[in-house]
């Protein structure tokens, strides 16, 4: 559901600084028409990003900086031959662009032979999409200013006013373009939106975290997050250590949105086919067909349904891609060079992405669980080896033991040494899937044996 | 747009007469920083640009600042990928813009534009301080700035050949014949390398009347080489320090010389042991200690993060409260010093001046095992005045781009080594049942920067004196206080090594430092191997 702000409920200007937000479809490609007009290359494309944002940020119960950009970047990428490069600038006038575009084809010329380049693409097709959120856009200093004060109020009515609440509140709004010298253009508006809050109790031992992000600030209710991240650093007070070793988890959506998007990184076909990932097949090929993963789980991109932008930087469309269905590798990533040479049609990434999950909420998985640990958030994770996606992370501002159906302690947060695959492998139940970003739906998930490596003493 | 047109139109002359180069280097004319003119780098800034930066500053006074400063930034980046015999990104990018910060009533406002124009500047100045005003109502304790003497002077990093002007055939042919050398390693199957390039010109006016422009350059190679066994594959990536350098830093380290050698370390990984796990004498070569200063010294004396002012975000820190740490916390044996600095040549902190105008310093941050001081800002030095007697600011303010506020980043913060001559042999020959870790893996921190695990590139196992083999799926993981405290050996000044990074992490929204750290190798007693090659 979209939200559109009254004309009358806006105070002043949304910004004193640049012009309107999005810069229009015309605007954009009158930008892209100019730099093409200047190509002498075999072939050119022009990348347009534009846009405004906005932020706030607050720390000890208060506003530490707020700031307003907005800028606008061409990219130029030339052909010549097989010869490819590209150049950047955001000096847009005819002398910037005409430099930029003289540039990216020096580049070229100069460049060794490519031979896996891929020629530019003709027009093309794209599904509308709906990404663009006025209340976003319209986010004025004032308004993030009130919404910070809001975060920080309710946090402290709800926890005391002892806690100290830091913050950021980010919108962002803009259009991005794609134009190629062979006729094709493409045009995408989008606000995305982000509020964080964390908590931390004057004690110096609990700490609590909750976060949400929205392509439409409407969606965004600032007083619920400080709520929940004062009741988390009330409930994490006072940690006790267990002893590491493997336990059942509940990872919350956004722990889940930290380890499960890991696997993207992971989706590379070529890797696989060329033996360096986790989805090589032992003595060539890839995995695709094969079961990796619990038969609950459902993992896929899709610019509609996700609001996400329906192309790539090449301008070819990004349509639904189902990585993961019913536990079995349907897709990996095929760039065009290697989707043609291979023979199979291409998979770009990018379009979102959603796992699905089942119907419980994360109070009725507590409360149907024996004994587990409850994890609010991720933090610092890094690869340990790719050959099984395994990562080293921390957990943080909430760690929690659930006993018989209910959080007993608040625990000393853990280092954990994990797969997103060996997770999907372990499920014992899923939730229901909630958005963890503008472009992003995860579910919680429970699972079994997951690894807590040692205790941090990190509060 | 008519301004800004003859700002450009200005800076081309200047730039006529900037870029007069040795005939025959077929590069086009780099488009030179606006900021800058034909006395840039010797004689001060642009008379254009001081125009422009007096109209930002006026304006935000009229707006009712009480402080503002005005910072123009014109970034030249070249990014150049291989992989085998083939080019896999040639780019080149370019962004200038101008952020204007105000301080209104004790509150923060920042606003950034593109457009140089006198109106767009202005206008850019009134929405800091319509920003800041807004703010003022979650604001509970004024922010106030420590002095500092004003300055107009320029600056530019010492440097021998501009990278950025360096034809890109030499630079593609000095890639492809590392790589060649190393697809010559059998078991070979992959290599990419690449090269990061930078040159940033920035000019600084505030209302206190400082009016500084600094250029400054960055060169980042990188070189990977992967080994295909049966049903495996193991990488290696050699540590090549990024640096505030000219080009002779990267024709320097002779990457088509010694990537076979590197090569092969990938190659010997694939029959390595992997590692029994235990307890064992840690040795860290400076190529992967440096990063681990960087996480665990680095990051925790940061002065806003110890406040809080971090927590939602990078986090928190041990050494905190202020006034309990500072000269009472230990850190490490009583021999060892920690330095912050902004001086160390070839350093990618290294400035003339910050980013609010307070010269590049060196100071202490431990001495003599205790920790003394921490990173500082202007707005932040006060904070601990009492505790350190300190009442000017260490310099730490840094913006990654013209369109991001600056706030405290991390200087180079760098372990001193022993006076007297102790080489990485001696302290080999010394350790009975040793792990030496080269290069840096993967690494892991948590928030208040207590726990952390970090892996190398390439893992020895040492006995009796002796390197006896390389071992893999090894990590050390360890606590903070306990792992400094256990260090009991650290060579002398011909093993100092400067490593570094160009992406440190931290802020809302996100901004990246590039900092480097000095070492000697150092040995730690009895620190916690672990095993990461798992399977599921």
């Amino acid at each position: 559901m979209r939200h559109e702000m009254p004309i009358a409920e806006r105070r002043g200007p949304k910004r004193l600084i640049e012009t309107d937000v999005p810069r229009s479809r015309e605007e954009l490609e009158a930008i892209a028409r100019r730099a093409l007009s200047f190509a002498t290359a075999d072939e050119t494309r022009i990348n347009i990003g534009s846009g405004w944002e906005g932020n706030t940020r607050f720390a000890v119960s208060e506003i530490t900086t707020s700031g307003g950009v907005t800028d606008l970047t061409v990219t130029v990428t030339s052909t010549v031959g097989r010869r490819q490069a590209s150049a950047t600038t955001n000096l847009t006038d005819d002398a910037g662009l005409r430099r930029t575009v003289e540039l990216s084809e020096r580049l070229a010329r100069l460049s060794p032979e490519d031979p896996e380049l891929v020629a530019e693409l003709g027009p093309q097709q794209y599904p509308d999409v709906d990404a663009f959120a006025r209340a976003t856009a319209d986010l004025s200093p004032e308004a993030r200013a009130t919404a910070a004060q809001r975060v920080i109020e309710a946090a402290h009515a709800q926890g005391g006013a002892g806690l100290e609440i830091s913050g950021f509140l980010s919108a962002n709004a803009g259009a991005s373009a794609v134009a190629t010298s062979k006729g094709l253009f493409a045009y995408h508006p989008q606000t995305s939106t982000g509020l964080s809050a964390t908590a931390r109790t004057d004690d110096g031992t609990g700490s609590g975290w909750a976060a949400t992000g929205s392509r439409d600030w409407s969606d965004v209710d600032a007083a619920a997050l400080g709520r929940r991240a004062a009741e988390k650093a009330v409930a994490s007070r006072n940690p006790q250590a267990i002893e590491p070793g493997r336990y059942t988890v509940i990872l919350e959506p956004n722990a889940v949105a930290s380890l499960v998007p890991l696997l993207m990184g992971s989706f590379n076909a070529r890797s696989a086919d060329e033996g360096r990932s986790a989805f090589a097949k032992p003595g060539g090929g890839n995995r695709i067909g094969e079961k990796i993963a619990d038969e609950r789980v459902t993992l896929y991109s899709d610019p509609v349904e996700l609001r996400a932008q329906p192309f790539a930087n090449d301008g070819a469309p990004t349509g639904r891609v189902v990585w993961i269905g019913n536990g079995v590798l349907r897709s990996l990533n095929y760039d065009r060079y290697w989707a043609e040479r291979q023979g199979v049609p291409r998979t770009p990434a990018g379009g979102g992405l959603k796992m699905n999950g089942g119907t419980s909420s994360l109070d009725e998985i507590i409360a149907g669980t024996q004994r587990a640990i409850l994890v609010t958030r991720l933090w610092y994770i890094r690869s340990l080896d790719q050959r099984t996606v395994l990562v080293t992370g921390l957990t943080r501002d909430g760690t929690f033991l659930v006993e018989n159906g209910r959080i007993t302690r608040s625990l000393k947060n853990f280092r954990w040494n994990d797969s997103p695959l060996f997770l999907l492998n372990k499920i014992e139940e899923l939730g229901w899937p909630q958005p963890t970003g503008a472009s992003q739906v995860m579910p919680a998930i429970k699972a079994r044996d997951f690894e807590f490596a040692s205790i941090s003493d990190a509060v | 747009m008519k301004d800004r047109r003859e700002f450009l139109k200005l800076s081309a002359a200047a730039l006529v007469a900037a870029c007069a180069r040795p005939p025959g280097v077929d590069v086009l004319p780099a488009p030179r920083t606006a900021p800058s003119g034909a006395t840039f780098g010797g004689g001060g800034t642009d008379a254009s640009v001081r125009d422009l930066a007096n109209i930002g500053l006026q304006a935000a006074r009229d707006a009712g600042a009480s402080y503002a400063d005005v910072r123009f930034g014109r970034y030249r980046r070249q990014s150049i990928g291989t992989r085998e015999r083939q080019v896999t990104n040639v780019s080149d990018s370019e962004s200038f813009g101008v952020g204007i910060r105000a301080l209104v009533n004790g509150s923060w406002g920042f606003a950034a534009t593109s457009d140089l124009g006198r109106e767009s500047i202005a206008r850019t100045a009134q929405e800091a301080a319509r920003i800041a005003r807004a703010a003022r109502a979650a604001q509970r304790r004024p922010v106030e700035l420590a002095p500092v003497q004003p300055v107009v002077a320029s600056w530019r990093q010492p440097i021998e050949i501009d990278p950025l002007e360096v034809p890109i055939e030499e630079k593609v042919s000095l890639l492809f014949a590392a790589n060649d050398a190393a697809l010559r390693v059998p078991r070979i199957r992959y290599v990419s390398s690449g090269l990061q390039l930078l040159r940033e010109e920035k000019t600084l006016a505030t209302t206190d009347g400082t009016l500084v422009t600094q250029t400054f350059y960055r060169v980042g190679p990188s070189f990977n080489a992967t080994a295909i066994g049966d049903g495996d594959f193991q990488s290696y990536s050699e540590e090549l320090a990024p640096r505030g350098s000219g080009w002779e830093y990267v024709t320097g380290l002779d990457m088509p010389g010694n990537a076979e050698r590197w090569a092969s370390i990938a190659a010997e990984k694939l029959t390595a042991r992997s590692v029994d796990v235990g307890r064992y004498d840690l040795i860290l070569d400076p190529t992967n200690l440096w990063l681990t200063i960087h996480e665990s010294i680095g990051h925790p004396t940061e002065l806003d993060r110890a406040m809080g002012y971090e927590a939602n975000f990078a986090g928190t820190s041990f050494l905190a409260p202020p006034d309990r740490v500072l000269n009472n916390f230990r850190y490490g044996p009583d021999w060892m010093q920690v330095k912050g600095d902004r001086t160390q040549p070839q350093s990618l902190a290294r400035v003339a001046w910050d980013d609010e105008g307070v010269p590049a310093q060196e100071w202490d941050i431990v001495r003599n095992g205790m920790f003394v001081d921490y990173q500082t800002t202007r707005e932040q030095v006060g904070w601990i005045a009492d505790v350190t007697g300190r009442r000017q600011s260490h310099g730490c303010s840094f913006a990654d781009s013209w369109s991001s506020v600056q706030f405290q980043r991390m200087p180079n913060v760098s372990l001193m080594p022993a006076e007297r001559a102790v080489s990485l042999d001696d302290i080999i020959a010394d350790t009975q049942r040793g792990i030496m870790f080269r290069n840096r893996g993967s690494w892991s921190i948590d928030h208040q920067r207590y726990n952390f695990q970090f892996s190398g590139q390439a893992v020895y196992e040492i006995r009796n004196g002796r390197i006896t083999g390389m071992v893999r799926d090894a990590a050390y993981q360890a606590n903070t206080p306990e792992f400094w405290n256990s260090m009991d050996m650290i060579g002398g000044p011909d093993t100092y090594w400067l490593g570094g990074s160009f992406g440190d992490g931290k802020g809302e929204p996100g901004q990246s430092n590039s900092v480097s750290h000095g070492c000697p190798p150092s040995r730690f007693r009895q620190v916690n191997i672990i095993n990461t090659g798992r399977q599921g």
